[in-house]
């Protein structure tokens, strides 16, 4: 319990550090952001909007203090502003829209590299010196030295427009009406494809290489000899003693994985036009739309500390050792 | 790669000197040797740039999009600049910024972690602390909101990329530099009364050079890619002929749509191919230094061995 409670403060002062630098960030910057943003979309915008706009920004003459408090208490209650580059659309609104698309593809991702990752490292481990240990290691090594955006667009080149197997853009098809039919989730399916496979191809080798050097460790220990021994069959082993063991490392990469499926995969949603967070946050920096990127980053933050905490307490359940301390 | 290397033996106390089985044991490692190999070559080409394509790389010079040819090796771009000319001239740029971002990211993971694990306390919980913080902040994103509010420029991009990229070295160094810090010549040394700064860059310090190695490649690494990652996003300084704006303007002028993959291949194969060098000479290090990921020797290997 300590230790959960623990964590839970530190997740708090993690957070609160990046509220602080969103708060920062258009206030100390030189240049004046805000103001050219200003300059852009005054004539659309009603008074009150820009003076909450303002204020939310900083551009403001109040003492920094005050102005401080006052954005803490807009960020707990929610209150972003409006979008600038989707007006009269609050921030809040054009996020829950598309946060949906970000965890569907992120998620699928992880979930498959990680799976796929481990086994094939239990596998390399287990038989050292074998065919999967010393032909794929160096392979995928190789493929995730390549610039992320680089293979994907190379993937698109390639399988969309040359051979046009999947779609290249998009989460399903323009004009088709979202509901659960079997026609609208096969089309999901289909646009989920390139990017998902992108992601896993230069994510897998981590997880593999990590996995194939915790377990190494693991099997030369002595209760995998007593296991042996026993005589009981490797199979069992190699999945219930020595790669059980090995495990935890790759627990917490899971943790850092789920950060990564909010806030990297950016690049994957900009080469493909995938509707998420990443790609909404790149149109909001070319559109100077600021409040906009605000909301989407402490969202972001929220959605990766959120997702470690919740690591963390799987952690207490899967490691005696946490909890006895 | 971190669990690995906290799993390695630390250094005996009389491995003060440079040490000679580890030089020896990087020369004679395959990995290494390719590694190098391939990162001498494009040194040479990133110094050679000027001599080799004299003039300013991205100035038109011939019609646009031309297949590769024997006037123009890698052909041209929908401007029609020469590939071949904006690729070697982009190795300057990507190479000087990975140097740069992976040497700053080092020292100051280096200060952070030697500090930390020295001290103790109350300045290793603050350290500590701020480490992870910066660790878990999403990395693409926060790149991607600075670079917004930043003025444009190289300055920009390596600051940026620093900020976001101490802290991994950070962490492997003090959990390293903690565990020397208990050794008995540490505390003889601070029982002899020298001062905080000498223990930490002349005792602790000399022992972690393999570790110190391993993060910086690692950082260079990261710089590499995350430089060409922004410079993509039409982030970085859009005016320097870079690996990474070149594939920004492939991007931007349609290049692949068009079927010109020889503007597209060229950036990125370079990346990749640095990149991969650079981790090479990191498993290298690895595994001179972490005998549990050598190589098993099979009989045959050790009769072969007596033979010689």
């Amino acid at each position: 319990m300590r230790f959960i409670l623990r964590r839970l403060g530190f997740y708090l002062i993690a957070f609160m550090a990046s509220i602080t630098l969103n708060f920062m960030l258009p206030r100390f910057m030189p240049g004046d952001p805000v103001s050219r943003m200003f300059a852009r979309s005054q004539d659309r915008m009603q008074p009150e909007q820009i003076e909450a706009l303002r204020k939310l920004l900083g551009v403001d003459d109040r003492p920094i203090w005050e102005q401080y408090i006052d954005y803490l208490h807009n960020v707990f209650t929610g209150q972003m502003g409006v979008s600038i580059s989707r007006f009269p659309t609050p921030v809040t609104e054009v996020i829950s829209s598309q946060i949906g698309w970000t965890l569907l593809l992120g998620g699928t991702a992880l979930v498959i590299a990680a799976v796929v990752g481990n086994l094939l490292g239990i596998l390399a481990a287990w038989r050292r010196g074998g065919t999967i240990d010393s032909a794929l290691p160096p392979l995928l090594v190789f493929i995730g030295s390549f610039p992320y955006f680089w293979l994907a667009m190379g993937a698109l080149y390639l399988f969309g427009v040359v051979l046009d197997w999947f779609p290249i853009r998009h989460a399903f098809t323009d004009g088709l009406e979202p509901a659960f039919t079997w026609e609208f989730i096969g089309d999901v399916g289909a646009h989920l494809v390139l990017p998902a496979l992108t992601i896993v191809l230069v994510s897998i080798g981590g997880w593999m290489l990590g996995m194939r050097n915790t377990m190494i460790a693991t099997n030369s220990e002595d209760y995998i000899t007593m296991a042996e021994a026993k005589g009981l069959r490797p199979g069992r082993i190699m999945l219930r003693y020595a790669a059980r063991n090995a495990m935890l490392p790759s627990v917490t990469s899971f943790g850092m994985g789920l950060g990564f499926v909010v806030g990297g995969a950016l690049l994957t949603e900009v080469v493909f036009a995938y509707p998420g967070v990443g790609y909404q946050l790149l149109n909001a920096v070319q559109g100077l739309d600021y409040p906009l990127m605000q909301g989407l980053f402490l969202t972001i933050t929220a959605a990766v500390l959120l997702a470690n905490f919740l690591v963390d307490i799987l952690y207490v359940r899967l490691d005696p050792r946490v909890r006895s301390n | 790669m971190t669990t690995a290397l906290l799993k390695q033996p630390t250094p005996t106390p009389a491995a003060r000197k440079p040490n000679r089985s580890f030089i020896h044991g990087l020369t004679s490692n395959k990995k290494a040797l390719t590694g190098m190999a391939v990162m001498v070559i494009f040194i040479a080409l990133a110094l050679l740039a000027p001599v080799l394509f004299p003039g300013d790389p991205s100035r038109i010079t011939a019609l646009a999009s031309l297949e590769p040819s024997a006037e123009h090796w890698l052909g041209t771009t929908a401007k029609g600049q020469d590939v071949l000319a904006l690729t070697v001239h982009g190795s300057r740029s990507s190479l000087f910024v990975g140097l740069t971002v992976g040497l700053l990211s080092t020292f100051i993971g280096i200060l952070v972690g030697l500090a930390s694990a020295y001290f103790g306390k109350f300045i290793d919980e603050a350290l500590s602390l701020v480490t992870n913080v910066f660790l878990l902040l999403p990395g693409l994103p926060l790149l991607v909101i600075l670079a917004a509010f930043l003025p444009p420029g190289l300055g920009t991009v390596i600051l940026v990329l620093v900020v976001t990229g101490w802290a991994g070295s950070a962490r492997v160094l003090r959990s390293q530099a903690l565990s020397i810090r208990s050794k008995d010549f540490v505390a003889a040394a601070v029982v002899s009364g020298e001062r905080a700064g000498r223990i930490m860059f002349r005792e602790i310090l000399p022992n972690m050079a393999s570790i110190v190695m391993g993060t910086l490649l690692a950082c260079v690494i990261y710089g590499i890619g995350a430089q060409a990652g922004l410079e993509f996003l039409g982030l970085g300084d859009v005016s320097t002929v870079s690996w990474g704006n070149n594939l920004f303007w492939a991007g931007n002028e349609g290049a692949l749509l068009t079927g010109s993959w020889w503007v597209f291949v060229p950036s990125g194969l370079c990346i990749a191919l640095v990149a991969f060098a650079l981790a090479l000479i990191n498993y290298a290090v690895d595994e001179v230094t972490n005998p549990r990921l050598r190589k098993i020797k099979t009989p045959k290997d050790i009769e072969r061995s007596a033979a010689k």
